[in-house]
């Protein structure tokens, strides 16, 4: 049923769709409206047979969410930022014992200093530690991953992170089409574990395992995702033919054909970028985008074929990896691999800074005229940087950059307190 | 309401029903053990039962001595018996994780679940969470850790399972150390022992005074249905009180203290002698509680000075040197005294 609603609540009613049996809740903005929104249905009594349960950390959520699929119930939570660093010891325990829980990630950018708004550090910090990485474009394709990440995880045993971009998705109200129970039943079965923590059975769950068999273990676990590159589109596929619409897959494509500049990224920027793409076409310039959905898996070959054409990429990323560069843009150019493209990283929207079309636009024709950095940071203000670099010249302190910018900036005072402390 | 098992049920500690043909008082010197053949079935231990469920069978790498291993088979089989069977075990990592478990082995004849460290209890809260669901009521969650697991890196996990009320028992294998990692210092170290992080070095050799965390008083904090200490120094009343938490539903707490030989420096065949004399000297005083108050204690038979606990014990060899540390030992023995003091230990010194 379409509908004007809250990105948070499209998730959360999607979540409810797929019937969880056990739901963790913890606050983290900018999530926290999705386990409001979940919780809200389990006591109006809308999501039945669902144990809704307040934890009292991160943490805590993911444990609570291995144990009970552990147990055999289909489980899900939520978090963002500081709350998905703060239980990374869960996070790769789950993928490690192979549960199929499905976790939103709500991105938001990681402190200090602190920052609630939004960027994609958080998911990026734990790429590699074996669950499934889906980003949603839109709220629409956020509902439908949700959906789609449970059938996953649960052929894969493997658990799926569905990462939406805070409060760009997360707040943002626009036209949702909220699928029917009956639709999602018969798209989703139910939850059938392989192997359960059960009296009737009684397995060991968790041993010690050496190095006679941890590379094999590992290496399967890397299978596993190798796998799901044919299971992430065959279950996208099911999804249009069902329910009308794309969602999801590895990775979507527009106006790439006969692109000489194609550029990539994740998530609601994608939004932006096909408008400036279409302003561009329409001023004759060679240019298409790729959004890459699934992250983890990364879907090296589809990307491949997808940039095979273009003479340059530009990765958009809202993170980084700091002392390197982009995150993104080494998993391109890996997709790339013996083949001559240039790829330029264009670092954006940290901590939630507004990406717009005219920077874009500017960094792209700079892209076209090759005169684009290796690695370039969106707007960022030289005249702080400079001033920042040019005091560290002289005063060798340390210190949170942050509050040194602030200190300085506050005049006299504290340009006396530096000198000072210089001389000393 | 104070209890005294040695003195109404010598033989068989606190709970047990006095069905024997004639009233059994027999003690074997210094202990509470008594022969099982001379009990009644009823009052038999559940290891003494044909139908025990060897939830840890033979064959774990556990020190020799070890007072975990036999804490937790005595703990296990006592909730297995008292659930026929329906029970679900939760692990912290620690060393009873560690020897049971070694892939493709396993020592555990029941289901057992090991994530993290610091989150057994929150597993558990998640395995009932499953189960609850499921219409499963009948079967039952254990968790269970070491000290570190428990008082240190779980407690917030802990807290939080207390607070929630969740159906869960915790079960506490207290050796006062980081014995897995190799004995360093948990806030549950006593004052003056020496680990590794706590070296018998300098002016206080040992782990510092005014320090550590009392887990059973904050158990009880919480208001939670049901909060006991045990030792594996009398097996009868750790059964008892597993059988007993086994019969309540919400969160349960057990802190079982187990001699380690190797982390404190004694010998392995003094593990139960070790445990006994923590209890009689008032240093580990064994009591119930029910919703926060205090219900029973068990009370100390015949009192024995911490020293005789302290002395055989290589982490505390420093408080013996020379002359020997009047100071610090008097400052032990005035712990112990206060425990006798608050919970009642003694004859005559009830609540």
């Amino acid at each position: 049923m379409l509908k004007q609603t809250e990105g948070s609540q499209a998730v959360a009613e999607a979540v409810a769709l797929s019937r969880p049996e056990v739901v963790c809740a913890y606050p983290i903005t900018p999530q926290t409206h999705i386990v409001e929104g979940v919780g809200a249905l389990v006591k109006a009594g809308t999501l039945k047979n669902c144990e809704f349960i307040n934890v009292e950390s991160e943490f805590a959520a993911l444990s609570v969410a291995i144990g009970s699929s552990a147990a055999g119930a289909r489980t899900y939570t939520a978090t963002a930022s500081q709350g998905l660093l703060f239980m990374a010891e869960a996070v790769y325990n789950a993928a490690g014992l192979g549960l199929p829980i499905v976790m939103t990630v709500g991105n938001r950018a990681i402190g200090a200093p602190i920052n609630i708004w939004n960027d994609q550090t958080d998911s990026m910090a734990l790429k590699d530690s074996g669950w499934i990485q889906l980003h949603a474009e839109t709220n629409q394709e956020a509902a439908d991953l949700h959906i789609q990440a449970f059938r996953l995880a649960e052929m894969l045993s493997c658990p799926v992170m569905v990462c939406m971009d805070g409060f760009i998705l997360t707040h943002a109200y626009e036209r949702v089409d909220i699928p029917t129970q009956e639709e999602v039943d018969a798209f989703l079965p139910p939850f059938e574990p392989v192997q359960v923590v059960d009296p009737a059975e009684p397995y060991s769950i968790g041993a010690m395992v050496g190095p006679d068999a941890f590379t094999e273990v590992r290496y399967l676990a890397h299978h596993k995702q190798l796998r799901a590159l044919d299971l992430i589109p065959e279950i996208a596929e099911d999804f249009e033919a069902r329910f009308g619409r794309k969602s999801g897959g590895l990775l979507h494509t527009y106006r790439t054909e006969g692109a000489d500049t194609i550029v990539v990224a994740l998530g609601s920027v994608n939004g932006t970028i096909k408008d400036v793409i279409d302003a561009m076409r329409d001023d004759g310039h060679k240019i298409g985008c790729v959004a890459v959905c699934s992250f983890r898996p990364f879907p090296l070959e589809a990307l491949r074929d997808a940039l095979h054409d273009a003479l340059r990429i530009v990765c958009v990323e809202k993170s980084l990896a700091i002392g390197i560069g982009g995150v993104l843009a080494s998993a391109v150019r890996m997709s790339l691999r013996r083949l001559y493209r240039e790829v330029f990283t264009v670092v954006a929207g940290l901590g939630g800074r507004p990406i717009t079309r005219a920077s874009l636009r500017d960094v792209f024709e700079r892209a076209e005229a090759e005169a684009l950095d290796d690695v370039t940071f969106l707007d960022l203000n030289w005249e702080v940087v400079n001033a920042h670099l040019a005091r560290a010249r002289e005063v060798r302190k340390s210190g949170p950059i942050a509050e040194n910018i602030l200190k300085a900036m506050h005049g006299e005072e504290g340009a006396e307190i530096e000198e000072a402390e210089a001389g000393e | 309401m104070t209890t005294d098992p040695a003195k109404t049920e010598p033989a068989v500690g606190a709970g047990a029903q006095q069905t024997a043909p004639q009233k059994v008082r027999f003690y074997q010197t210094g202990t509470h053990t008594v022969g099982n053949r001379l009990l009644d079935d009823a009052q038999r231990t559940v290891q003494a039962s044909m139908d025990r469920s060897n939830a840890i069978t033979s064959g774990h790498r556990a020190c020799q001595g070890c007072g975990e291993a036999l804490g937790a088979r005595y703990a296990l089989d006592a909730a297995m018996m008292a659930t026929e069977g329906q029970l679900i075990a939760v692990n912290a990592t620690g060393c009873l994780e560690v020897f049971t478990t070694p892939y493709p082995e396993t020592s555990w004849q029941i289901p057992w679940l090991h994530s993290l460290f610091g989150n057994a209890p929150a597993v558990a809260t998640g395995v009932a969470a499953a189960l609850r669901v499921k219409g499963r009521d009948n079967v039952r969650v254990v968790a269970q850790g070491g000290d570190g697991g428990t008082v240190d890196i779980g407690f917030g996990c802990l807290s939080g399972m207390f607070e929630r009320n969740d159906d869960v028992l915790y079960i506490c294998y207290d050796n006062e150390a980081y014995m897995n990692t190799g004995v360093q210092r948990s806030s549950a170290t006593p004052p003056a022992a020496r680990t590794a992080t706590t070296p018998a070095l300098g002016d206080e050799p040992g782990n510092v005074f005014g320090t550590g965390k009392n887990l059973p008083l904050i158990a009880m904090a919480h208001n939670i249905p049901y909060v006991a200490t045990a030792s594996v120094a009398d097996l009868h009343d750790l059964e008892r009180k597993v059988t007993k938490a086994m019969g309540i539903h919400g969160a349960r707490y057990i802190h079982i203290m187990v001699p380690c030989p190797l982390g404190w420096g004694a010998a392995s065949n003094d593990t139960m002698k070790l445990a006994r004399l923590a209890v009689q000297s008032g240093i580990f005083p064994l009591f119930e509680a029910e919703h926060g108050e205090v219900k029973a204690v068990q009370k100390i038979r015949r009192k024995v000075p911490v020293a005789d606990y302290l002395k055989p014990q290589k982490r505390f060899a420093h408080l013996f040197k020379g002359e020997g540390d009047v100071a610090r030992l008097a400052a032990i023995q005035r712990m112990a005294d206060a425990n006798i003091k608050r919970f009642g230990l003694l004859d005559g010194e009830d609540r």
